[in-house]
């Protein structure tokens, strides 16, 4: 019981996949002969979607800094991606021009890494994984280091986003933009008893929304797939309990986590064993900080949504928060009215429950910069963290990520 | 949230940037016994590399009021402390992993608990780090945890050793006293294998000499603990040893590309360079190095690629790709430390799963030479099982060769986990020695007459009757009969009774788990030569545990096992008490009796189910004589 997941297939019995090839695409007249082990088309195909390339010189614009050295090249980040593009893939055809990517030795290679090998071992390993694809930069950096590990082929996985339905509208689109781009199958799901109640933050508070559109939700949507593995973004250094979570995390038939009986993990051999209905929550990005994921989406030059760039966005000032004024699902309350400020955002999620932060940091430079500054962690932005210290590692047991 | 502004502490974005570049990685591990101030330091090491946040330092200031040991002081501990259960006890139950990052490297730590019991987390801690930071206070000085952990450290392989003198406020920075801990540490690390074993004095709790050199240690001539964490040499794995490459997964993306991807151990490899597939022997060349940034030259250590070869040889999921000049040892008996790391204690003979690379075969440890006692010098010490946290050298033999080195040239090729196969948890860890050439010397011998021609000679159908069941069951009754009514039928049987059988093969084993195991797995290896012989054999065992029961099922063929489960409440045994084994189990006289103080654990899907009560033993042997027919085993 072969499913089609967009190019690929993913069986549902047995860890043999077969998959039909690539589809042949015209490589551009000008790039010369070369010896690769594999079709050229097929290169190129994998790296269509690819909009840049860290190695890609650009007359324009400076390799590290990617600041703007002519007059022109100014603008928006979209440009000198795009000035890239073009370079990057004449490049990849050039042998002799070995790239440089992050410098080789450098701690951000050493996780890129460790990465890979977590995807690999899941892919061999579990029966039907899947990603969790919140659509924010830890997924980003997730899906980048996914196409990584698998190269030439995809990831031989579909993508799951759990879909509240107060999502930013930016991020769908891009979300949308980018399993096209990449030609992944994207799987959305929506908690139907929760959109039927309508349960939205303002009439159900902020913890039983998130109980029923985000944790509720994506149990759904595990179960009804089968799914025996799931990917997620979590990072080690966002929060407490997450410091004491393994990599392979393992869940028990009701999607929960019980924190005093962690299977022991060491080195890199990893348990991958489940019985029917139990499953294993993956973390390859346990061991990145928030710094490093920015200064790798820097390196890799790593598309993100346009939200985490400053710009001028209606906000309202609450609870000590800046809400974005999205759409007009968002009741104001007396004496607020939205103003327009340079805004951006260090963390995405249902745009009610967001904060964003004054900035003027418009690249991925700036960001940079703006995080080594920074004196408030990312979470901050969260309203579902303020309760108590100890409100994640309840939701976590419950079976949120 | 302020706007950012360019300030004078990073006038440079790009030479930030590239400085990023070249900044190397460390893992340590942080270990000592409970009140050292383990979580303290870790604590003090993000306070100091500006690691923590502004509403994380509120948060703190909240949970120091609630939870906090300090006084009005800041709890840097709790910043670790991450579960509830362990805010409230206050003491590290798991591992906890942190981060934090100088100008110059990154850094992963592992803060591991402290307290025996969690000597299994200290291993696990132990397992990925290049560095361990033993705390030790300095008013009590080396203690036996502190030994324990040296010596796990190790034992696990971590090159490099650091004792922080903590709590050295409280002995007013007393030289002489730090002298003395220094003497007792380096007759200590005389024992191991450190690349670099140094001490350094400190106050985690007030900062001296932790990232900035203390105007209390004017007599302390060398770097502060920072200093040292941030210059220590790390060779990035076993660059020296030769060249291995577990294959993870086998890239297809179509017909015209095979790669093998996996990671990198040991000496760098090259495109053109000789490498063999251990075990089979084939050997290729590598053709390209493949990677998404495009093909390589080289690869070295650590880096995760994706080979083709030129030659199409069978390679897959588990093998080992290796210098052609200097492959890896291959076998299915190995010579291994254990770590054990479950509640259910080791079981020599019970079958678990080895994982190591990406191979999984199936494993029992065939003799246990000695445990270790970590607290007394060291000593070896007869054993028959390794309980939650115990430390022992043994064999093991495997249901298939694995390629592996021994641990101390390559700590991935030569580790493993061993991994309950009934709940799938992980119940050890372990580390090659070195791997057993006798197996290789023991060949099947095949002979002409075999199990097909001595079942036709019999006109039967060989198989395993296994009753199992309670002492007091009925199993022995019920097995007899039916052993009357085969044989009147003609067919050749041979009936293996627990007592019996414990008066001769196996009147050197008792009652203990440990005993228990051995004796099915020998009681099952008589049975499969029974069968072998074309001979019906009926068992009765009482036969507690579901691995082993399994095991006798994986020694025989799928159709030659039938699991008969006697089923009598124990209420009615004791009222039968044939043996009176249970007047005089109650009374204290005999111990590890099944349903009493050993456990039973009930199959779960048996080929017979006898409920007994109000059953006769005539009616019972009927059924399973029905059942036989069914299957056409008999006539």
């Amino acid at each position: 019981m072969g499913k089609d997941h967009g190019g690929l297939v993913l069986s549902t019995e047995g860890p043999a996949r077969e998959r039909p090839p690539h589809p042949v695409m015209a490589l551009p007249a000008k790039t010369g002969p070369v010896d690769l082990p594999f079709q050229k088309s097929q290169l190129f195909d994998s790296l269509r979607g690819r909009i840049v390339n860290r190695w890609g010189r650009c007359a324009d614009h400076d390799p590290v800094t990617m600041a703007p050295t002519t007059p022109d090249a100014k603008g928006a980040p979209g440009r000198w991606l795009r000035c890239l593009a073009v370079t990057a893939i004449n490049c990849i055809c050039n042998k002799g021009r070995r790239p440089v990517p992050v410098g080789r030795s450098s701690h951000l290679k050493h996780l890129e890494d460790e990465s890979i090998f977590i995807f690999r071992e899941v892919a061999a390993e579990f029966r039907n994984p899947v990603m969790l694809y919140s659509v924010g930069k830890d997924s980003a950096v997730m899906l980048h280091l996914a196409l990584k590990a698998f190269h030439p082929s995809k990831p031989p996985f579909p993508l799951l986003h759990v879909d509240t339905g107060w999502k930013f509208k930016e991020m769908i689109r891009f979300r949308d933009e980018t399993v096209a781009r990449l030609g992944l199958e994207l799987i959305r799901h929506t908690n139907p008893e929760g959109l039927a109640q309508n349960i939205n933050p303002f009439d159900h508070g902020s913890s039983y929304y998130t109980h029923v559109m985000k944790t509720v939700a994506l149990k759904q949507a595990l179960t009804q797939h089968g799914f025996d593995a799931a990917f997620g973004g979590a990072r080690r250094d966002e929060e407490k309990s997450r410091a004491k979570e393994r990599i392979f995390s393992f869940r028990n038939e009701d999607h929960s986590w019980d924190p005093k009986n962690q299977r022991p993990e060491l080195w890199n051999i990893y348990n991958t064993r489940v019985l029917k209905g139990e499953s294993i929550r993956v973390f390859p990005l346990s061991n990145w900080t928030e710094l490093d994921i920015w200064q790798y989406i820097l390196a890799e030059n790593i598309p993100i949504v346009p939200l985490y760039f400053a710009a001028k966005r209606p906000v309202v000032e609450r609870d000590g928060m800046l809400i974005m004024v999205d759409d007009d699902r968002l009741p104001l309350r007396p004496g607020e009215s939205p103003t327009l400020r340079q805004v951006r955002f260090r963390t995405l999620g249902c745009y009610p429950l967001t904060g964003a932060v004054v900035s003027s940091a418009t690249t991925l430079t700036e960001i940079v910069r703006e995080m080594l500054l920074a004196r408030t962690s990312e979470r901050q932005g969260r309203a579902i963290d303020h309760d108590e210290s100890g409100s994640m590692e309840k939701k976590k047991r419950e079976g949120y990520f | 949230m302020s706007a950012s502004t360019l300030t004078p502490e990073i006038p440079d974005i790009a030479a930030y940037l590239k400085a990023q570049e070249r900044k190397s990685l460390l893992r340590f591990l942080t270990c000592g016994s409970v009140d050292d101030g383990k979580s303290t330091l870790i604590g003090r090491l993000l306070y100091d590399t500006k690691l923590i946040f502004e509403d994380q330092l509120a948060a703190l200031e909240k949970d120091s009021r609630k939870h906090g040991t300090t006084g009005a002081d800041i709890d840097l501990a709790l910043l670790v402390d991450g579960l509830e259960a362990e805010r409230e006890q206050g003491i590290t139950i798991d591992v906890a992993y942190r981060f934090f990052a100088t100008d110059r490297r990154k850094f992963i730590v592992a803060d591991t608990p402290g307290h025996e019991q969690y000597t299994r987390n200290m291993a696990t801690g132990a397992s990925t780090a290049q560095l361990a930071v033993l705390l030790v206070d300095a008013r009590t000085g080396i203690m036996t945890q502190t030994r324990r952990h040296a010596f796990i450290a190790n034992l696990l392989g971590v090159e490099h050793c650091v004792l922080a003198v903590n709590k050295i406020d409280l002995v007013d920075f007393s030289q002489a006293r730090f002298d003395e801990i220094c003497a007792a540490f380096a007759a200590l690390t005389g024992h191991f294998s450190f690349t670099t074993a140094v001490a350094i004095p400190i106050s985690a709790r007030y900062g001296d000499n932790v990232s900035t050199p203390s105007p209390h240690l004017g007599w302390y001539r060398g770097p502060t603990l920072l200093e040292h964490l941030e210059t220590v040499p790390v060779d990035k794995g076993n660059t020296a040893q030769p060249f291995r490459m577990p294959v993870q997964w086998v890239n297809r993306p179509d017909a015209n590309f095979r790669g093998f991807a996996g990671t990198i151990t040991g000496h760098r490899l090259r495109t053109g360079d000789r490498v063999v597939v251990a075990g089979s022997g084939r050997q290729s060349t590598v053709k390209s190095i493949v990677t998404y940034d495009g093909i390589l030259a080289e690869a070295g250590v650590g880096e995760a690629v994706t080979l083709t070869l030129a030659d199409e040889i069978d390679i897959s999921r588990g093998d080992v790709l290796a210098s052609a000049d200097d492959p890896p040892q291959y076998a299915d008996q190995l010579a291994a430390h254990l770590v054990w790391m479950s509640e259910d204690p080791l079981l020599p003979g019970r079958p678990y799963l080895l994982k190591s690379g990406g191979k999984t075969v199936t494993a029992s440890v065939t003799t246990l030479k000695y445990k270790i006692d970590i607290n007394n010098d060291y000593d070896h010490l007869a054993a028959r099982s390794l309980a939650l946290n115990e430390i022992g050298m043994c064999n093991l033999s495997l249901s298939a060769p694995v390629a592996f080195d021994p641990y101390k040239n390559n700590r991935q090729t030569g580790a493993f986990v061993l991994i309950d196969r009934l709940t799938n948890a992980t119940v050890a860890a372990g580390m090659v020695e070195f791997g057993l050439r006798r197996a290789t010397n023991i060949h099947y011998q095949a002979t002409d007459i075999n199990k097909a021609a001595r079942a036709a000679l019999n006109g039967q159908k060989p198989v395993v009757l296994w009753f199992t069941g309670l002492s007091g069951s009925g199993k022995s009754t019920i097995s007899n009969l039916v052993e009357q009514q085969l044989f009147a039928l003609g067919h050749h049987t041979y009936l293996l009774d627990g007592d019996n059988v414990r008066h001769g093969l196996n009147r050197d084993l008792g009652f203990t788990a440990a005993d228990r195991v051995q004796n099915i797995r020998r009681v099952g290896e008589v049975a499969k030569l029974f069968v072998d012989a074309g001979v019906i054999v009926l068992v009765s065992f009482i036969s507690p545990f579901q691995a082993e029961r399994r095991m006798v099922r994986d020694l025989l063929e799928p159709d030659e096992f039938i699991e008969i489960f006697v089923d009598t409440p124990i209420a009615l045994c004791r009222e039968r008490d044939p043996k009176g084994l249970y007047k005089k189990a109650d009374a204290g006289l005999i111990t590890n009796f099944t349903g009493i103080d050993s456990p039973y654990e009930p199959p779960e899907t048996p080929e017979l189910h006898l409920q007994t009560a109000g059953q006769s033993p005539e009616q019972l042997a009927t059924r399973v004589l029905h059942l036989l027919r069914e299957r056409h085993l008999i006539r």
